[in-house]
């Protein structure tokens, strides 16, 4: 494990949006191809999220250490969540702003997928390691805001469906997993 | 036929109609699953002949009745509407149906009938999501008297010239174009003529979201949906939206039927 580069990470991490250029490029999006890259691009942020949260369950679950690979996880994340907010804007919005923008206030659902996206920017605008040095204490504090961006961003999920999507319903199980993992009680857990 | 008063352009004619793959491959049929494309890939299972539609309630000559009675081939026209969903995308579709007043007129509805209520099929076996139980099945529409005879209203059988699809609603499906899509009821087995308003599957669930009329409406937004305007699903990746259009585009024919009416009450 120590002897794969971090880049390993953001090449494998590119593999998704190649795979969803590949796909538009080549017309095998189906009917509605602008709702599959919105959704794609939502739902891979969703997945890097959680593996970005699975490294520490991991660590102490079973020694397995790629804590070294959590920033670039998280950034990834984050990067996904940029592609699938300008998906939204460009293409199904049609750049217009000023209904994107009311949208954002009156629809619950976009109302709580832009709030975890403000958290994940700031997050990603503070994972430098010079910010890191300079906020010192307040940098573990201020990224423990990912346990309020997640489940979040798997409500907005939920929420935008006519019924909830049974896919976002395992996700949540997971995320709530992953979330109970760090529980006072559950934390001392050890399988090996 | 009804057809001949109507004016062309209201039909939505003079624009392009989406592809057949387009319109049976891109559905809303939750009893087949609650992806788009669920319909398509679980629907060819099921059994539209020999096919049953009962009518009942006020009417005179209450009973079953077959396809082909309803929908005769020589009484079948072409009727292009746009179709608007209330998530805010649309298409344009060549249906070929009957218009619903006639077969109204053919059962003969009593004076006292106000409404219309409609049932889909219900058949587990057949229907695989009506094993779950996301909604409650069977899907139920309802429409009032004076929309139900609307010339514009068809039971339509066909699509471009083809017997529907199941995926699409077969052997028989009610097209109201100027209502959000879910008014218009797949599959019907039962039609019945009532003196009391009919409550909707999706009324019933989510009485906030969605009302009785779900007439389509640029000025009332659904709380999930602004529906200002709409992805018209087909027209490219950089294509944008457009303006969606009161009663979608039908307002000259049926806007009358409204009149008085606060339409952000009755949504």
């Amino acid at each position: 494990m120590r002897r794969i580069p971090v880049a390993a990470v953001w090449l494998a991490g590119a593999v998704p949006f190649a795979v969803l250029l590949w796909d538009t490029l080549q017309g095998q999006l189906g009917v509605d191809p602008i709702r599959d890259i919105e959704h794609r691009l939502g739902r891979t942020a969703v997945y890097l999220l959680l593996a970005t949260l699975a490294v520490t369950p991991l660590l102490r679950l079973f020694r397995v250490n790629l804590v070294r690979f959590r920033r670039a996880l998280g950034l990834l994340s984050f990067s996904y969540a940029v592609l699938h907010l300008l998906a939204w804007a460009v293409l199904d919005m049609g750049l217009l702003w000023g209904q994107a923008l009311r949208d954002i206030v009156k629809r619950p659902y976009l109302t709580i997928g832009m709030a975890a996206w403000l958290i994940l920017a700031i997050l990603a605008a503070t994972s430098s390691n010079r910010t890191i040095r300079a906020l010192g204490p307040r940098w573990k504090a201020l990224h423990r805001l990912v346990y309020l961006a997640a489940p979040l961003a798997i409500l907005h999920w939920l929420m935008a469906y006519k019924i909830w999507p049974s896919w976002a319903l395992w996700m949540g199980l997971a995320l709530a997993i992953l979330l109970a993992l760090r529980l006072p009680g559950l934390r001392k857990l050890r399988v090996r | 036929g009804a057809a001949a008063v109507l004016p062309r352009a209201a039909q939505a004619a003079a624009e392009r109609p989406n592809s057949w793959d387009e319109i049976t491959s891109y559905n809303n049929f939750y009893e087949f699953g609650f992806d788009k494309g669920d319909p398509a890939a679980n629907a060819g299972a099921l059994t539209t002949d020999p096919w049953a539609v009962e009518i009942g309630g006020l009417v005179d000559r209450p009973g079953s009745y077959a396809v082909s009675d309803l929908a005769p081939g020589d009484a079948l026209e072409e009727r292009i509407y746009r179709l608007r969903c209330v998530e805010a995308w649309s298409m344009v579709i060549p249906w070929l149906g009957v218009p619903l007043s006639r077969v109204l007129n053919a059962v003969g509805v009593q004076p006292g009938a106000k409404f219309v209520a409609f049932q889909t099929l219900l058949r587990p076996e057949e229907m695989p999501a009506q094993r779950t139980r996301a909604l409650d099945w069977p899907y139920v529409e309802g429409l009032r008297i004076d929309e139900a005879m609307h010339p514009l209203t068809i039971l339509a059988t066909g699509l471009y010239g083809k017997p529907l699809p199941n995926q699409n609603g077969a052997p028989i499906r009610l097209v109201v174009p100027w209502k959000y899509g879910f008014k218009s009821i797949k599959s019907v087995v039962r039609i019945t003529l009532t003196d009391r308003q009919p409550v909707s599957t999706w009324q019933a669930m989510q009485p906030r979201e969605y009302g009785f009329y779900a007439n389509v409406n640029p000025q009332v937004d659904h709380p999930r949906w602004s529906q200002a305007t709409e992805r018209r699903i087909g027209a490219g990746l950089l294509a944008g939206r457009q303006e969606t259009l009161m009663f979608n585009g039908y307002g000259e024919q049926v806007a009358s039927l409204y009149a008085g009416m606060d339409l952000a009450r009755n949504y």
